[in-house]
């Protein structure tokens, strides 16, 4: 995105401005930032939630609770991080309304067998998404996605879905940076090693 | 470098974020370990799949809704 480069060697990021007029009282400036980041709220919401209404209701009240604490934002984060952060708070604590009984952290450090030593391997050529139709591979993806603990899920959304640093994930979760990365890599073994009894078994059956 | 090694700089070499040295060490291993080598390459492709499949789209008819509520109720505050 581009910035405007201002006397010294400074940049503002476009949203600050438009945060900047928002907490002057110009709610169009608001406008602007909902409609530029609410697609990625709602999908990281939907993610963490795995709920249509949950999603829905995160994005209304992520934007609201936002605008009532821009005179909080510090500005030394950007605008997005600290959107996503309100909107993970927001997701984690319907997904606990929801699971009654069962905490829900994303601060567990779950053990499990997969995501050590990939095993079983068969390559998957070059475009392995082409066996299957578009509404075929979004179930795949959903359901091979869906399987992994939650503390996973939301770091492999944040950093390779959404495209947050290392650094960004880190703080909008409130994780060391190297928890971070190692849910990180686990997350992404796990979901290849799910992918790949989708690519694997259509190559096993000679499908091509 | 053994096959563990390996996949402990996995991450960094999938986001370039390795030394020169580094590199070069992770590439040698991967002309001798086919295992290796499908795990970089799924491994890339699992990331590349989830960034070009939107699995969870926001309809316009619901984006608009969603817009409009959020705005009167930040015109209340």
């Amino acid at each position: 995105m581009s910035t405007i480069q201002t006397q010294g060697t400074e940049e503002i990021h476009p949203d600050i401005l438009l945060v900047n007029r928002a907490r002057a009282g110009d709610v169009e400036a608001f406008e602007k930032l909902v409609r530029q980041y609410d697609r990625q709220v709602f999908r990281i919401a939907q993610h963490i939630t795995q709920n249509r209404e949950d999603a829905e209701d995160v994005v209304q009240d992520a934007f609201l609770k936002a605008y009532e604490k821009l005179n909080q934002f510090q500005g030394n984060s950007k605008f997005y991080t600290w959107l996503v952060r309100i909107a993970v708070n927001e997701s984690l604590m319907r997904l606990r309304k929801r699971r009654t009984g069962r905490m829900v952290s994303i601060d567990e450090d779950v053990e499990t067998e997969e995501g050590s030593m990939p095993r079983d391997l068969a390559d998957w050529g070059p475009d392995p998404e082409e066996q299957y139709g578009q509404s075929e591979m979004a179930d795949i993806l959903r359901k091979t996605i869906q399987g992994l603990p939650p503390g996973f899920r939301v770091v492999f959304v944040l950093r390779d879905v959404e495209g947050l640093s290392t650094e960004e994930t880190a703080e909008t979760l409130g994780l060391s940076i190297p928890a971070v990365k190692s849910r990180l890599l686990r997350a992404r073994l796990q979901l290849r090693e799910r992918l790949n009894r989708y690519f694997r078994n259509r190559n096993k059956d000679g499908v091509k | 470098m053994t096959c563990s090694e390996f996949l402990a700089q996995l991450d960094d070499l999938i986001d370039d974020k390795v030394s020169v040295r580094m590199r070069a060490d992770l590439e040698e291993h991967l002309h001798g370990c086919e295992h290796c080598v499908i795990t970089l390459s799924t491994t890339r492709k699992t990331i590349e799949i989830y960034r070009k499949h939107v699995i969870y789209e926001l309809p316009n008819e619901l984006r608009d809704r969603l817009q409009k509520a959020i705005l009167a109720k930040c015109k209340k505050c």
